[in-house]
């Protein structure tokens, strides 16, 4: 497997380096509506400029090169095990190469391993496809992010939030509302919702990989997004905490069934870093 | 556009009052880094100024864990933005006291011990832009040495800066002001109307 190995050091370059055209597209509106000479205007000149130059010199957009998170489809009679090792391979070859930054830490010793693997790092899902293609999508999280998520169960008193779309909406303003600038907004917003705590943080990740631009097929759960982005964005939280109409760039809700007894909701925040990439092979 | 101001470090106590919330700033001069580990070390250990390997009085500690590359010659800085500083707010109002900084920077802002700490000892919080960190480590012209590296590696080590027009915004200032709690207030009485909730 080295040529898949090369490959998938080729994506970490991709996904660290260069953001997706719909994401850079949608910082460059956020900067049309603010008011020239403001430091969100400001702000956000200066995060597409970084954002050019980290795609003209192969540097990486941001410092924090994440936790990198693995949805991996594999074809009937592909060794999981075998794709894990070159996962990891390529894992410590990027982060030589790019170079990316080691964040995989120990948690007894609290030693950093150097290479960016360890324990269940990097986070790999599989999941088998009837399609002959592999396909790998790679999101790189940055910490700052993922520390300003939040899990709900509901019913919730303080928040008013029941048991419906109505609660999730709640939930999810308040997660924005208590995040304020510290996961470096605007932000994309992963929203989770099902019958127990790891199925829905999972889901609300998963959300993060939908291009901005792509429309929910349930159509109240596409207004719903719609209603929640706009709110969202009514908070004047603004880039970086300091401020101006933009606080989110995307809404994005993913639903399982839940148990009668349990509704689970998840919010997952990325930063206006919004890296993810995928390779087919 | 605003007019930033320039500032060479090391900084007195009048050119922090003469900061306020809001203004934007470009630094000069030596800057150092340090993040979680430095922190908690400094606090717990209480190092004496002589150990570090340069006098951080009136200078400006960055919260930030670069992306190095090591060289023949040494290392070069290939990523260099903020870390989120409120993980650091037990520590950071002993650590301005201790060692009599003038600045610290970071994102999204930090709490009320450290705005008192702020206010007492003549410092200011400024927040420089998340993710830029291209663009920022451009600013910075020469990597001058670094503290703990072998212990804390390269992420969470102290590293000496030279930097030259780093961009970054006074949001807390030496006067008790803060630009994140502003924030926070307004979006909060929006959410409450937007939630229903009194």
């Amino acid at each position: 497997m080295l040529k898949l190995l090369d490959g998938i050091v080729e994506l970490y370059k991709k996904v660290a380096t260069s953001l997706p055209p719909d994401v850079e597209e949608a910082l460059k509106s956020a900067l049309s509506l603010e008011s020239g000479g403001s430091t969100a205007a400001s702000s956000l000149s200066v995060i597409l400029e970084n954002i050019k130059r980290a795609r003209e010199t192969a540097r990486p957009i941001c410092q924090d090169t994440g936790v990198p998170v693995f949805y991996v489809k594999v074809p009937f009679g592909l060794s999981q095990n075998e794709l894990k090792q070159t996962i990891l391979e390529a894992t410590r070859e990027a982060t030589q190469k790019i170079p990316l930054r080691p964040n995989a830490v120990d948690i007894i010793t609290e030693k950093n391993s150097g290479d960016n693997t360890g324990e269940g790092f990097p986070i790999i899902y599989f999941e088998e496809t009837p399609s002959g293609s592999l396909i790998i999508d790679l999101m790189l999280k940055g910490g700052g992010c993922e520390n300003a998520g939040q899990t709900y169960k509901l019913p919730l008193e303080e928040l008013g939030a029941q048991r419906n779309l109505e609660g999730v909406r709640k939930c999810v303003l308040d997660a924005i509302q208590k995040a304020q600038g510290r996961g470096c907004p605007p932000y994309v917003v992963g929203v989770g919702i099902g019958a127990a705590k790891d199925q829905v943080a999972r889901l609300a990740k998963e959300q993060l990989m939908r291009k901005l631009t792509e429309v929910n097929k349930v159509d109240e759960l596409a207004q719903l997004e719609k209603l929640i982005l706009s709110e969202i964005n009514e908070l004047g939280i603004g880039t970086m905490g300091l401020g101006g109409r933009t606080t989110a760039l995307g809404v994005k809700v993913g639903v399982n069934h839940r148990h009668p007894a349990s509704y689970f909701v998840d919010v997952s925040l990325a930063c206006w870093a919004m890296r993810r990439g995928r390779l087919i092979w | 556009m605003v007019e930033e101001k320039r500032l060479n470090l090391p900084l007195s106590a009048g050119d922090v009052a003469g900061l306020k919330a809001g203004d934007m700033v470009l630094l000069n001069g030596k800057i150092v880094t340090g993040r979680d580990r430095v922190h908690k070390f400094l606090v717990e250990k209480r190092p004496g100024k002589e150990d570090l390997p340069f006098d951080i009085a009136g200078t400006v500690l960055y919260h930030c864990g670069p992306v190095m590359k090591k060289e023949a010659d040494g290392y070069q800085v290939i990523a260099a933005g903020p870390t989120t500083s409120m993980r650091v707010e037990m520590y950071e109002a002993d650590v301005i006291q201790q060692y009599g900084l003038r600045g610290v920077m970071g994102k999204g802002g930090m709490g009320d011990k450290t705005l008192r700490a702020l206010q007492e000892s003549g410092c200011v919080y400024l927040q420089t832009i998340g993710g830029a960190a291209a663009y920022l480590a451009d600013r910075i012209v020469k990597t001058i040495g670094s503290w703990k590296l072998e212990e804390f590696g390269t992420t969470e080590a102290m590293w000496i800066f030279e930097v030259k027009d780093f961009p970054a915004i006074v949001t807390m200032d030496s006067n008790g002001n803060s630009l994140h709690k502003e924030i926070e207030a307004a979006s909060l009485l929006k959410f409450k109307e937007l939630a229903h909730l009194k």
